[in-house]
């Protein structure tokens, strides 16, 4: 089964955010970076599914400055065959979900693929768009939040369950679609050490903005961005013993909070 | 053509509370941007449920209602919104950045070409152009983004807004939608709907969350008696360290690899409060941090902390507050 993986690579969730002076972005000194967690699924997803066909190849395709090699070498050491790295500031500086979509779909359409796997969101803008946009551009159905997936044997279609509120749906879709993968799909793997030492020397392809021969507008612009307001540290209730302490906070929340 | 456009989403057969938040807050936009507020609706027996749109602002309500509509599949849904929107040609569309809200709003502003901003806390209306409020970094930052072409399109978190009850002229017209059928590849097969009446995190007014403290699965009883005794609109939740242990299914997980919320009230039992967790839970109105550790970094946010065993706090605080609740 050959697959493609939207892969984009984000501040490490430990990271303290910190706004640049001009208000436009995040200070980007300092950062850890890595593959995103959702996108982490996405992989071994494509990874597991080539291992059960005993065939196919999985691509990954990554937008993103220099630094994003060393996710892409993540992947690749993971056990991914080949990559895409679009790498052309004329994109990702100002790339909006959009943007970043129009990107990767130019970059996807001369693949071969029954399946293209992201991750659910990118945890740095958190928008949770692009699979949708990606489906749009390519005219390919999109399932989203999937925890299980199953695809049939002569890969023409494939059941998937999805995160709904309160529960689950299984759906079935015909093949080639777009997966975006929520936690709990399945556990990413590590990459073994003699996993990393092939991933150097596995091909990445780098793309420009001339050569996917795009020229994408973003369809929303950041205006301004802030810290959240800081939370002071409030009220600790006092009491002789625990009992007391329930009682005093509760009086807290239904006298002064008014929330019960 | 000035207007605005929501889309109304429907849940176990009642329009959801989000669709009248944003319902509410069209009608305060609508003040700036002249025109009308319109709903629509699409499902399967839903025409019944228009009218109750009219109270919080709705002028006119569109109604696709039909068996074909009894799932929720994005590309039907698409397709029948996009007819709707270029009958009423409205200048904003906002959603609701539910679950589902989140698969379909992408997909809509794809298909009308244009771009859409994803789980927006606040929106305002700047020279006729709408702007929006949204988290980024699970809420470690903010972002005001606008949107480039008309109709400019948002979705909003459940609970940023509150419902106001303004009555609209509440037209209801009924719109019958012809569905490409060739280009629907996807069909639900089954749904899994757990039986509680729980709200989901992303909607809950209330949430009790209990983390590495609750030492193991069975402890939850507590958190979800406290949950019960504050009634219906509230629910539990988990950290990622009671999730990762197995505790606790991942829907419950709270934090920058789960969901980021923002009830009214968030009560954290044995949750350290790691930088992840805080950032998924920060916007909450109300924290309570109930720890034993003093030194728990979840106090540092916390509206009200009590410093005591959890163990021996939550019982007691479920009978309080069944007392209060009568």
């Amino acid at each position: 089964m050959n697959t493609v993986v939207c892969m984009k690579q984000v501040p490490d969730t430990e990271t303290l955010i910190k706004i640049n002076p001009e208000g436009t972005g995040i200070v980007t000194e300092g950062i850890k970076w890595v593959m995103c967690p959702y996108d982490e699924y996405a992989v071994e997803e494509a990874l597991q599914q080539k291992e059960k066909f005993k065939a196919g190849k999985v691509t990954i395709v990554s937008m993103g400055p220099d630094r994003g090699i060393e996710a892409i070498r993540t992947g690749l050491a993971m056990g991914a065959d080949t990559a895409v790295h679009i790498n052309d500031a004329a994109f990702y500086e100002k790339a909006d979900p959009y943007a970043t979509a129009a990107a990767l779909a130019a970059a996807i359409k001369d693949l071969e693929y029954d399946a293209i796997f992201c991750g659910k969101q990118a945890i740095d803008d958190d928008s949770g768009q692009v699979p949708a946009i990606l489906g749009e551009l390519l005219g390919l159905p999109v399932v989203t939040l999937v925890v299980k997936l199953e695809v049939s044997e002569d890969k023409s279609k494939a059941v998937a369950t999805r995160e709904v509120e309160g529960g689950h749906a299984v759906v079935e879709v015909s093949l080639p679609a777009i997966f975006s993968a929520q936690k709990g799909l399945n556990e990413p793997r590590y990459a073994s050490l003699p996993g990393i030492m092939k991933a150097k020397k596995k091909p990445v392809d780098v793309k420009t903005v001339s050569d996917l021969g795009v020229s994408v507008e973003p369809m929303t612009v950041i205006k301004e961005m802030s810290l959240p307001p800081a939370r002071q540290a409030g009220k600790i209730l006092e009491g002789e013993d625990a009992v007391e302490k329930a009682k005093a906070l509760t009086k807290a929340l239904h006298e002064e909070a008014k929330l019960i | 053509m000035p207007g605005i456009l929501i889309y109304a989403e429907v849940q176990k057969g009642e329009i959801k509370k989000g669709a009248f938040e944003i319902t509410s807050k069209a009608k305060q936009l609508a003040g700036d941007v002249g025109g009308e507020v319109a709903a629509c609706i699409i499902g399967k027996d839903v025409e019944g449920l228009a009218s109750e749109l009219a109270k919080y602002g709705a002028d006119k309500i569109f109604v696709v209602d039909g068996p074909e509509f009894e799932n929720y599949v994005p590309e039907a849904y698409v397709q029948a919104f996009a007819q709707v929107a270029s009958q009423f040609n409205p200048s904003i569309i906002l959603t609701s950045a539910s679950a589902q809200g989140k698969d379909f709003t992408p997909a809509l502003a794809a298909r009308l070409k244009v771009g859409s901003i994803s789980d927006c806390v606040d929106l305002s209306v700047s020279g006729g152009k709408l702007v929006a409020k949204r988290p980024m970094y699970a809420g470690k930052a903010y972002a005001m983004v606008e949107a480039v072409k008309e109709p400019q399109i948002a979705s909003v978190r459940p609970n940023s807004f509150a419902i106001e009850e303004t009555a609209g002229a509440g037209a209801v017209e009924k719109v019958s939608v012809s569905l490409d059928t060739s280009k629907i590849k996807m069909e639900v097969k089954s749904l899994e709907l757990a039986a509680s009446e729980e709200p989901d995190q992303t909607e809950a007014e209330i949430i009790v969350s209990g983390g590495r403290g609750m030492k193991g699965p069975e402890n939850f009883k507590i958190l979800e008696d406290l949950a019960h005794a504050f009634g219906p609109t509230a629910t539990t939740g988990a950290s990622r360290a009671a999730v990762d242990a197995g505790w606790r299914d991942h829907s419950y997980q709270v934090g920058q690899t789960g969901k980021t919320v923002s009830p009214n009230l968030y009560v954290a039992c044995g949750i350290s409060g790691a930088i992840q967790h805080l950032a998924g839970m920060g916007t909450s109105k109300v924290i309570v941090a109930i720890n034993k550790d003093p030194e728990a970094p979840i106090f540092t946010k916390a509206d009200y902390g009590v410093v005591d065993d959890l163990f021996k706090v939550v019982p007691p605080l479920t009978e309080e507050v069944k007392k209060i609740k009568g």
